[in-house]
């Protein structure tokens, strides 16, 4: 079949802090690049981060970089490659300064310096107090970080395709990745767009969760493309459910509001995070924080006539604090919830929030795989960095803010990692394969030809559903078991997956299909990951299996959409220049 | 428990339709169900999945869901149900070329944004951490980066509809305003050059139909006031 061909040097998927930080540095090296995004690139999600991003500028009080790469490590619970982490952490601060320099309106302090909160296991001198790293424009950073970034870009013209998505990824017999095939949404049409590097940027799949903060869009079209091109995804079983999701909505309260000095109460009005994590209470990691209010909930503890939640308490920080640092969320809780918190507290559920797993890279952004004895064979041409990647810095569990800054780190750092490669490749592009575009095509058109079969809306909502009862907060063998079962029947039914608009302008029944045949490529790689996980490890907390198992598991799940199968690959324990930081228990 | 609600829904599908019709439909929703967004994703699951829209955060923060709900500009994510005066009108945002029922054409909104250089330009050397800037300046930016760029604004303008390539419109004047604010930019005279036009600023003649509808409680006119304010001093 013949489709038409368009050719840049580089190509990037997704419009979001990472996409745009990469195209930000090919376009100023005058590579000929093009940003392909789903949606307009100020859309992505990367616009409702909303505490901060996090940098040991030490604009308050005395912070350095160590001090952030263990927070970072120990958050992660030594799941996390340390080279990395510690490639990001130094970084930290010149990517803050950079986004500044960029033009992003960080809120000030009154030395006209940047502004930095508390937050969520970030720590002074090695885990012994909290410490201000968060770099913060109100409540609104990720919004402020997008347009800044995609302001850039406008002013090195980058060019864009808004409103097309990637449909698979082109390897030719060396299994060099030599371009995609897209869908041009307002029309309908494929492309093949050939290129010399591609660059994955597609965030993550939190809609594979009944209950997300995610987007709509949050759909996980790099795992399922990667997985259908026969390259394994990395340590998938780790989803952070963040502590404050709005009760029913789902929509996420930062945790800033507890860095700022907010607190959760049970119906008790006990300030329960004192029992869990005497030193930081509040502000312990995430996957602590959510694994006491589900106990809290789950001994019946919890709030309101079903005590199915608990309370995050403001309104003592007054109405000034709360306008002038957490304008966002007092409108979200107005809008979502008719409750203000400078008079109310919010109520608030762990709720899915992050992938810290995904397309393994090294911190160059290279993706790499398995072959032969080596566990990390660079595949030419295919870059991937942040939610999408796994580099692997957020381990088994991440950090509040430090996902920003994975963006522009990893993002930056790929983008160096193309030039590099495509300056080396000459100006000859790689041959296509023949058959470039025929495994999409085929796709779409059993797609397009379905006349009955399963609806998308039935499916969809199925997946959600097993996903939230048998891969959540707390995971359990036979839980998890039951899960594996119903989510391969359901992936045999979504193979007569049947959609009724068969138009082609603007369809967006058919990209919601497209989409979904990615989520569910994920979801079921995370039920059979957590189920192979026999131990407790950050997000993945086995009631069976309660404790670190650092022989047999510290090392990570690299699992293959074909035969479903796992295995696993060792942490990098070497650090890039500091020394090794051994495991040890995770008290905070 | 739950509850009907009727819609009458503009659809236009440029393969199958001669010209627009309204769809009347009558959809039964959770009494939990409060947003028009969810209503709206309801109506595709399980009533007519090809009504297309665009939607991404739910939240009010990405700027997709901008529709003309009742003959008024506003997210559907944001507008509550029963707010609404049944049957619910809806149409795509006014002014700008309908791809496909409730999507439009924004790519004349985004033109006028590209053409404000909406970037902060400071060609001075940078230093080695952050530019300082006090409080009270960083406060002046307050009221305008929250802008999300949904377009409810410029497509509500009555300027904007009949001057669409030449008028810059709310949104993207907002922006203008944003960066003249920002004392890190060094290029206030070259943006109020850009803006002394007939057309790009003057065509505002304070209607103000930008700050009523705007999702984000956002005040256009206001930053359009001051870039005029800032432009006759410059004169005087």
């Amino acid at each position: 079949m013949s489709i038409p061909v368009m050719k840049y040097e580089a190509v990037i998927v997704g419009g979001g802090g990472a996409g745009l930080r990469a195209a930000l540095q090919l376009s100023e090296a005058g590579v000929k690049t093009v940003v392909l995004s789903k949606v307009f690139p100020t859309r992505s999600h990367t616009a409702a981060a909303q505490g901060g991003i996090s940098a040991s500028l030490g604009n308050v009080e005395d912070d350095n970089w160590h001090w952030h790469m263990y927070d970072t490590v120990k958050g992660a619970d030594w799941l996390g490659d340390q080279d990395a982490i510690e490639f990001m952490c130094r970084q930290a601060v010149d990517a803050v300064v950079e986004l500044e320099h960029f033009g992003m309106p960080f809120d000030r302090l009154e030395n006209g310096k940047i502004y930095q909160r508390p937050f969520g296991g970030h720590m002074a001198n090695f885990g012994k107090k909290p410490v201000r790293r968060a770099c913060a424009v109100a409540d609104r950073t990720g919004h402020a970080m997008l347009h800044a970034l995609y302001q850039r870009n406008v002013k090195a013209d980058t060019h864009f395709l808004v409103e097309w998505m990637a449909l698979d990824i082109i390897r030719n017999k060396n299994g060099d990745v030599v371009g995609i095939t897209a869908l041009e949404m307002e029309t309908g049409e494929v492309y093949i767009i050939q290129a010399k590097a591609v660059l994955f940027a597609t965030g993550g799949a939190g809609r594979i969760y009944q209950s997300s903060t995610n987007a709509y869009i949050n759909t996980g079209d790099g795992i399922g493309i990667t997985l259908r091109a026969g390259l394994p995804i990395e340590d998938i079983e780790f989803w952070q459910f963040h502590p404050t999701g709005l009760a029913g909505a789902g929509v996420l309260i930062t945790e800033g509001v507890r860095g700022e000095g907010g607190y959760l109460l049970n119906c008790n009005g006990e300030r329960f995070m004192e029992r869990y994590a005497p030193t930081a209470k509040d502000l312990a990691s995430r996957d602590v924080v959510s694994r006491a209010m589900q106990i809290e909930i789950n001994e019946g503890r919890g709030c309101g006539q079903n005590k199915d939640y608990v309370l995050l308490k403001l309104d003592h920080l007054g109405k000034d604090v709360i306008d002038q640092r957490l304008p966002g969320i007092r409108e979200i809780s107005l809008q979502f919830l008719g409750i203000d918190p400078v008079k109310e507290p919010i109520p608030v559920v762990p709720t899915c929030h992050y992938m810290m797993g995904g397309i393994p890279t090294n911190y160059r952004g290279e993706v790499v795989a398995p072959n032969g004895e080596n566990m990390e064979d660079i595949v030419k041409g295919f870059y991937a960095a942040g939610e999408c990647a796994c580099a692997s810095v957020h381990g088994a569990n991440r950090l509040g803010t430090n996902s920003l800054l994975d963006l522009v780190v990893f993002g930056k750092s790929a983008g160096n990692s193309m030039v590099e490669y495509i300056k080396q490749h000459g100006d000859e592009y790689k041959e296509l394969p023949e058959d470039a575009a025929d495994f999409s095509l085929n796709r779409l058109a059993k797609l397009d030809n379905a006349n009955s079969g399963e609806s998308l809306a039935d499916l969809r909502h199925e997946m959600q559903k097993i996903m939230q009862q048998h891969a959540g907060v707390f995971r359990t063998q036979s839980v998890l078991e039951d899960g594996i079962n119903k989510i391969e029947a359901l992936y045999a039914r979504v193979q007569n997956l049947c959609i009724q608009d068969k138009s082609k302008v603007f369809n967006t029944a058919r990209v919601e299909a497209l989409e979904f045949m990615n989520t569910i490529e994920v979801a079921l790689a995370t039920m059979i990951t957590a189920e192979a996980r026999k131990e407790s490890r950050g997000a993945q907390a086995r009631e069976d299996f309660p404790e670190r198992d650092d022989e047999k598991f510290m090392c990570h799940t690299l699992y293959y959409k074909d035969g479903r199968k796992i295995v696993y690959k060792p942490v990098h324990t070497k650090p890039m220049t500091v020394d090794y930081i051994p495991p040890a228990k995770r008290v905070y | 428990m739950s509850k009907k609600v009727k819609f009458s829904i503009y659809r236009y599908n440029p393969e199958l339709d001669v010209k627009p019709y309204y769809q009347n439909l009558e959809i039964e929703l959770d009494d939990l169900d409060k947003k028009l967004l969810t209503a709206l994703i309801k109506v595709k699951e399980y009533y007519d999945d090809s009504l297309s829209f665009r939607r991404s955060c739910r939240e009010g923060v990405c700027g997709s869901d901008a529709i003309n709900i009742n003959g008024r500009n506003g997210l559907a994510c944001l507008t509550d149900i029963d707010s609404l005066k049944q049957p619910i009108v809806l149409r795509p945002i006014p002014g700008l070329p309908v791809v496909r029922d409730l999507i439009v054409d924004m790519t004349q909104f985004f033109n006028q944004y590209n053409s404000i250089r909406p970037y902060v330009i400071d060609e001075r050397p940078m230093p080695e951490r952050e530019r300082l800037q006090s409080p009270q300046d960083r406060d002046k930016l307050n009221g305008v980066i929250e802008c999300i760029l949904c377009a409810c604004c410029s497509t509500a303008c009555p300027s904007f509809w009949w001057n669409p390539d030449k008028f810059v419109g709310p949104a993207a004047l907002l922006h203008a305003y944003r960066f003249i604010a920002d004392t890190r930019d060094q290029a206030t005279a070259a943006r109020l050059d850009n803006l002394n036009d007939p057309y790009r600023l003057f065509r505002c003649h304070t209607i103000m139909n930008c700050a009523d509808v705007c999702p984000k409680h956002l005040n256009p006119t206001r930053a359009i006031g001051k870039i005029k304010e800032i432009m006759v001093s410059r004169v005087v």
